[in-house]
């Protein structure tokens, strides 16, 4: 990995909490994107429905007009795809468990000072920190 | 319909933040859960600068009755820290420090149309359905 990219970092996280804080005054939702994902499944064909499909196209739509504008996404390292659906099975699952992500929880649990999202934040941290350990260092 | 334009628009603003951040490339959140390697900070960054914003303004707007649009603010009513949170989180940072990817970097690198992602996603969402359909209360 190269250097880390502190500012562009600081400017993304940014953009990341200028999101989630209109998100909250004008939709009056938390930005939580397994959240938002969770409802395509459970919630009917109404306007509910439609301002979830809108956000996650919108993310695709973020991530694409970055594309064009720097030639490609930075996404250097990407792991095997056996492991790569056990690990999107994962976090399908935890996030549905656990009632959120590192959006829900990290950004905007936290923001609301909320006991419960900061148990889970911590958990996951440490959960992720010792999955690369092992998978890193021991194994 | 309006909804669902503001909807659109932050998520635009939330994947253009995402790439920015390189919070896209699972490297640099692997990076950062890699203490004992050559550890990467970025993230820090990115919470730090989320946190900057939401930490300060998210009580002011919780005072609200209703959002810009009219409709009621919906907030988590769920306080107790129990086993399934608890649980869930854990799985879930087992599946992100596995790949490096958790949702909203997997669903914003659908731009790339990385098979590999697309796989990612489908498991995602499987996994979630499998929750639902037999983790309910």
């Amino acid at each position: 990995m190269a250097e880390a990219n502190l500012y562009g970092g600081l400017i993304g996280g940014l953009l990341i909490g200028l999101a989630a804080t209109l998100f909250l005054l004008v939709n009056g939702r938390i930005a939580g994107i397994s959240g938002i994902l969770a409802g395509l499944i459970t919630s009917k064909f109404t306007s509910e429905w439609f301002w979830r499909a809108a956000f996650v196209i919108g993310l695709v739509c973020g991530a694409a007009i970055y594309a064009w504008l720097r030639g490609a996404l930075p996404l250097q390292h990407q792991a095997g795809n056996a492991l790569l659906v056990l690990a999107g099975l994962l976090v399908g699952l935890g996030t549905r468990l656990g009632s959120g992500c590192t959006s829900g929880h990290g950004i905007c649990g936290l923001a609301r000072r909320s006991p419960r999202s900061l148990a889970a934040t911590a958990t996951f941290i440490a959960c992720g920190i010792l999955t690369v350990y092992l998978t890193r260092h021991l194994f | 319909m309006l909804p669902t334009i503001s909807s659109f628009a932050l998520g635009i603003l939330f994947g253009l933040g995402l790439s920015i951040s390189e919070m896209t490339d699972p490297a640099r959140v692997i990076g950062f859960l890699d203490i004992a390697g050559r550890w990467d900070p970025t993230l820090i960054c990115v919470m730090g600068g989320a946190l900057a914003v939401t930490l300060p303004l998210f009580p002011w707007i919780q005072k609200r009755q209703k959002s810009l649009l009219g409709e009621p603010l919906q907030l988590p009513s769920q306080t107790r820290i129990d086993a399934r949170l608890i649980i869930g989180a854990a799985i879930f940072g087992i599946g992100w420090g596995l790949a490096g990817l958790c949702p909203g970097p997997a669903l914003a690198n659908l731009a790339s149309a990385s098979p590999g992602i697309a796989l990612f996603v489908l498991a995602m969402i499987a996994g979630q359905w499998l929750a639902i359909r037999f983790g309910s209360r």
